[in-house]
């Protein structure tokens, strides 16, 4: 449990840095620190093989991505970070309305929850790999064309700028 | 180690709340895709708890699509903003209000 | 009653209607010389053809018809009315007087129309007109003859205003066809009202045989429907036929040609009422109502129009009123339920009037448009012939023994005394006398007294080249020759005409109480009185002593400016009607339409811009203002859920 609060409080810091820091190096930094934490729990949650997808997946690619753009695009820290403020505060409160009615939601009891041992393996990657190419094989491949698509799309808007 | 189901998805929704308030509070364009990224974090931290609750391996495949369609989003994303960029020479989003109408 | 197949019907009335496009082809070609030859051959060709037509059908036993199936033109849930022609002892009649007085008119034309630039146009429009009346007479149903109707009065109301260049020409056009208008719409109302009651009876037809046969049975079963429809159809014929109340169009449309006037306005349109009504004898026998209305109308009309014609100056107004009073005595003939005598007296009015017509198209002619009695004045010694057949025309329609119209009119009259409709006949004979004095103050006005035109006007006169005179003498011919055809029954040989018709014209019950030999003669005697008073009458006013007519003008003022105005019908009905409408309309015009139904269409606009302008600033472009919407659409959608599931 220890380790959990430790790892959820990070999370929450990380993504406090995203949020409030002027400099998008730093919100970029806090992000990574927020995706490791969040990978750290999938470990706790019965789930290895997605906990090493999202270190290699987000923090190894999109983020590095991320950096990539800001150093590419020379940005400057901010010096309008925020939205005007009336925006600002119905945003805050709308958030803060949307975390605790999110939070209180979690407390509704669940159907079918909690029904003892979990299946011998669950979380392994062959179980994962059993759910994605059977069940899920559709989408799968769906999948794989979107990121086709997305690979086009962004050739096609990089190029369009010479 | 069992942590209750309530735990992570508490973190989601603190996550997910920070993110959503980032969405709105932020001008730069760049730092609104990050908190983008940490709703979907968040959403991704539920379908592993629920998973592992629920016993269903569903919840954990949904995350991998996630993770998926974040890359695509992502790739794309920094695509347009990279000729936004171009453009205008800015990345704060209130500049970008062509649609006003 | 049989009916032999035959293909002739078709090509009488394409006749005609070749003739038109050659004619549009002619005006688009600025060929008058091929108009010339093609106008008047095409309706000679169709008489020809009628001709054949009526031999073959005289050869047949009485009773018999030829028809002619075209093609099925429309086929609507039970209604089926096919293009279909039929020509039965009725059709051959009105045949000949189409196509034989229309040859002669049109032959007439050709000298009429001879300094004329839009000759082909004039005949373009005379044989479209021959081609629409031919599908009237020849229609063998009821929507069939509605098709002519409609087609013959288009007609009327194109050569009406042929001089469309002068304001006057172009109005006497137009309200020829809006008084025909109003007939129309009644007689389609009743024709509906027809077709519904066959319908309803199991036979849905609007053949004029079917309906005639089933005429008993409409009257069993419904007995209001014949008498309704008979008298919406009576409203159609009273506009067609220029009878009270519709009558006012026909002496404005005199604005035409003459010869338009002697075809359409005399001979033959004009009398597309009577011949309607006859068609349907068996369906008008079933509604005794309607017939004693019918013959009102008739002998209303009759005594009312002839008194109008007593006063008038303009020659050819003399005429229409006089054409209006005796369509009146064939309305009369026919609303007493003795068909024959009104079809009798059509035929005849339609050769001594066309004649009358064309001898007074010649003297305006000759006097290069003066139409005015005042201005006319002994033109019998310029125009011997055009004066002698005048004179002929005369005597025919004032109904002198021997001639035409004495035949049929007696024959009117004494049906109506005979159906003991006692003040119709009266109404009749004073027409009858009026009729005998109005024509023959014509003639000496005209054709007799002293010159009263100008001098250089008379130094040009002269008689009418050959080609409109010898359709004169021929139509003269026929105006006393024609007559004989009817005489009373056992007299000679009789009712020639009367037993051709006898077997498509229903007799009406109670009608034609045999009248002693004496009464006859009484009958025909006051009637031969009536008109040689009438003629001694005005004798005595315009020629023994002229002065005479002016001071009694004078003394009876109030009544001279009743007859000389015409009663003011046209101002009543202009206050009346024109007026009243206009005000209506402009009351459409501003109130409903700029301000109510503009308003609503334009209000509906503006609205819809003042909210569009609201909401556009909904759409500020800014991405925070999406996301901010979108929160708090996700803040409703989770925390609703909550609350539902969490059961608040």
């Amino acid at each position: 449990m220890i380790a959990f609060w430790v790892v959820a409080l990070l999370a929450i810091a990380g993504a406090l840095v995203v949020v409030l820091h002027r400099n998008p190096v730093y919100s970029a930094l806090g992000l990574v620190l927020t995706l490791f934490q969040v990978a750290v729990i999938f470990a706790l949650l019965e789930a290895p093989l997605l906990a090493l997808l999202q270190v290699i997946v987000y923090a190894g690619a999109i983020v590095v991505l991320f950096l990539f753009v800001i150093m590419l695009l020379a940005l400057e820290p901010e010096k309008r970070l925020a939205a005007p403020f009336p925006v600002a505060v119905a945003g805050l409160v709308l958030a803060g309305l949307l975390g605790f009615a999110l939070a209180a939601a979690s407390t509704v009891p669940l159907a079918g929850a909690g029904q003892g041992a979990l299946p011998a393996g669950f979380g392994s990657p062959e179980s994962l790999a059993a759910s994605l190419f059977g069940a899920h094989l559709l989408p799968f491949e769906l999948t794989s064309v979107l990121l086709l698509v997305a690979v086009v799309g962004a050739v096609v808007l990089a190029r369009r700028r010479s | 180690m069992n942590v209750p189901v309530e735990f992570p998805l508490g973190l989601a929704a603190a996550l997910f709340a920070i993110g959503a308030f980032g969405v709105v509070f932020r001008r730069s364009v760049i730092v609104v895709l990050m908190c983008v990224e940490l709703m979907l974090n968040a959403v991704n931290v539920t379908f592993v708890a629920l998973a592992r609750e629920l016993g269903a391996m569903a919840g954990q495949t949904a995350v991998f699509f996630v993770i998926t369609v974040a890359a695509a989003e992502v790739a794309v994303g920094l695509a347009i903003l990279l000729v936004a960029f171009s453009r205008r020479r800015t990345l704060d989003g209130d500049q970008f209000a062509s649609l006003r109408g | 009653m049989p009916e032999i197949q035959t293909d002739l019907l078709r090509w009488i009335v394409a006749a005609p209607l070749l003739g038109v496009v050659l004619n549009i082809a002619a005006a688009l070609g600025n060929r008058a010389k091929l108009a010339r030859l093609v106008g008047p051959a095409s309706v000679i060709v169709a008489f020809g053809l009628a001709l054949v037509a009526v031999l073959r059908l005289a050869a047949e036993p009485a009773g018999a018809a030829l028809v002619d199936d075209v093609y099925g033109w429309i086929e609507a849930g039970p209604l089926a009315v096919n293009l279909a022609f039929r020509v039965d002892a009725l059709t051959a009649m009105m045949l000949l007087i189409i196509t034989g007085i229309g040859s002669l008119i049109h032959i007439y034309a050709l000298g009429y129309m001879d300094h004329e630039p839009d000759v082909a146009r004039f005949f373009a429009y005379m044989n479209l007109f021959v081609a629409s009346m031919l599908v009237l007479v020849l229609a063998d149903s009821l929507a069939l003859l509605f098709v002519g109707w409609e087609g013959v009065g288009a007609c009327s109301y194109l050569l009406i205003g042929f001089w469309y260049a002068e304001r006057a020409n172009a109005d006497a056009g137009q309200k020829a066809m809006i008084a025909n208008r109003v007939g129309d719409a009644a007689f389609l109302i009743g024709m509906f009202i027809l077709f519904w009651g066959m319908n309803a009876l199991h036979l849905p037809s609007l053949k004029l045989s079917a309906i005639n046969a089933a005429a008993p049975l409409l009257a069993s079963a419904m007995p209001w429907l014949p008498t309704l429809v008979c008298l919406l159809l009576l409203v159609g014929a009273t506009g067609k036929s220029a009878q009270i109340p519709l009558y006012v169009w026909l002496p404005d449309a005199m604005a035409g040609p003459t010869p338009v006037s002697a075809l359409i306005h005399v001979a033959t349109m004009v009398t597309a009422g009577v011949y309607m009504i006859a068609r349907l004898s068996f369906l008008y026998a079933q509604a005794p109502v309607a017939m004693d209305v019918v013959a009102l109308v008739g002998a209303s009309t009759c005594l009312f129009a002839a008194t109008i014609a007593l006063v008038q100056d303009d020659l050819k107004k003399v005429l229409a009123y006089s054409t209006v009073s005796q369509i009146g005595y064939m309305v009369l003939g026919v609303g007493v339920g003795a068909f024959s005598a009104g079809l009798f007296h059509l035929l005849t009015h339609a050769l001594f009037k066309a004649l009358l017509f064309l001898a007074a198209g010649a003297v305006m002619h000759a006097m290069h448009g003066e139409i005015r009695m005042s201005k006319l004045g002994g033109l019998g010694a310029k125009m011997p012939i055009t004066s002698k057949v005048f004179l002929v025309g005369s005597l025919a329609i004032a109904g002198v023994p021997g001639f035409s119209g004495f035949f049929s009119k007696d024959m009117v009259l004494e049906a109506a005394f005979a159906g003991g409709h006692r003040v119709a006949w009266l109404l009749g004979l004073m027409g009858a006398a009026c009729t005998a004095f109005y024509i023959f103050r014509a003639y000496f006005l005209t054709f007799r007294t002293e010159v009263r035109a100008e001098p250089e006007k008379m130094a040009h006169l002269h008689e009418m080249p050959p080609v409109m005179t010898v359709p004169l003498m021929i139509l003269a011919l026929g105006a006393v020759a024609i007559g004989w055809l009817g005489l009373p029954g056992g007299f000679l040989w009789g009712n020639v005409l009367g037993e051709w018709l006898a077997p498509v014209l229903a007799r009406a019950p109670g009608h034609h109480a045999h009248l002693s030999a004496a009464t006859l003669l009484g009958l025909m005697g006051l009637a031969t009185t009536a008109a040689l008073a009438g003629i001694a009458l005005a004798w005595v006013f315009y020629v023994r002593s002229p002065a005479l007519a002016g001071r009694l003008a004078a003394r009876s003022g109030a009544a001279y400016r009743l007859l000389w105005n015409k009663y003011w019908i046209d101002e009543i009905y202009d206050g009346l009607f024109v007026r009243s409408y206009a005000a209506w309309s402009r009351f459409a015009w501003r109130v409903v339409d700029t301000t109510i139904v503009d308003g609503l269409v334009n209000g509906v606009g503006q609205s819809v811009t003042l909210l569009a302008g609201l909401w556009r600033r909904v759409q500020s472009g800014d991405l925070q203002h999406y996301a901010l919407a979108t929160l708090a659409g996700a803040v409703t959608l989770v925390g609703g859920a909550w609350a539902l599931t969490a059961g608040f």
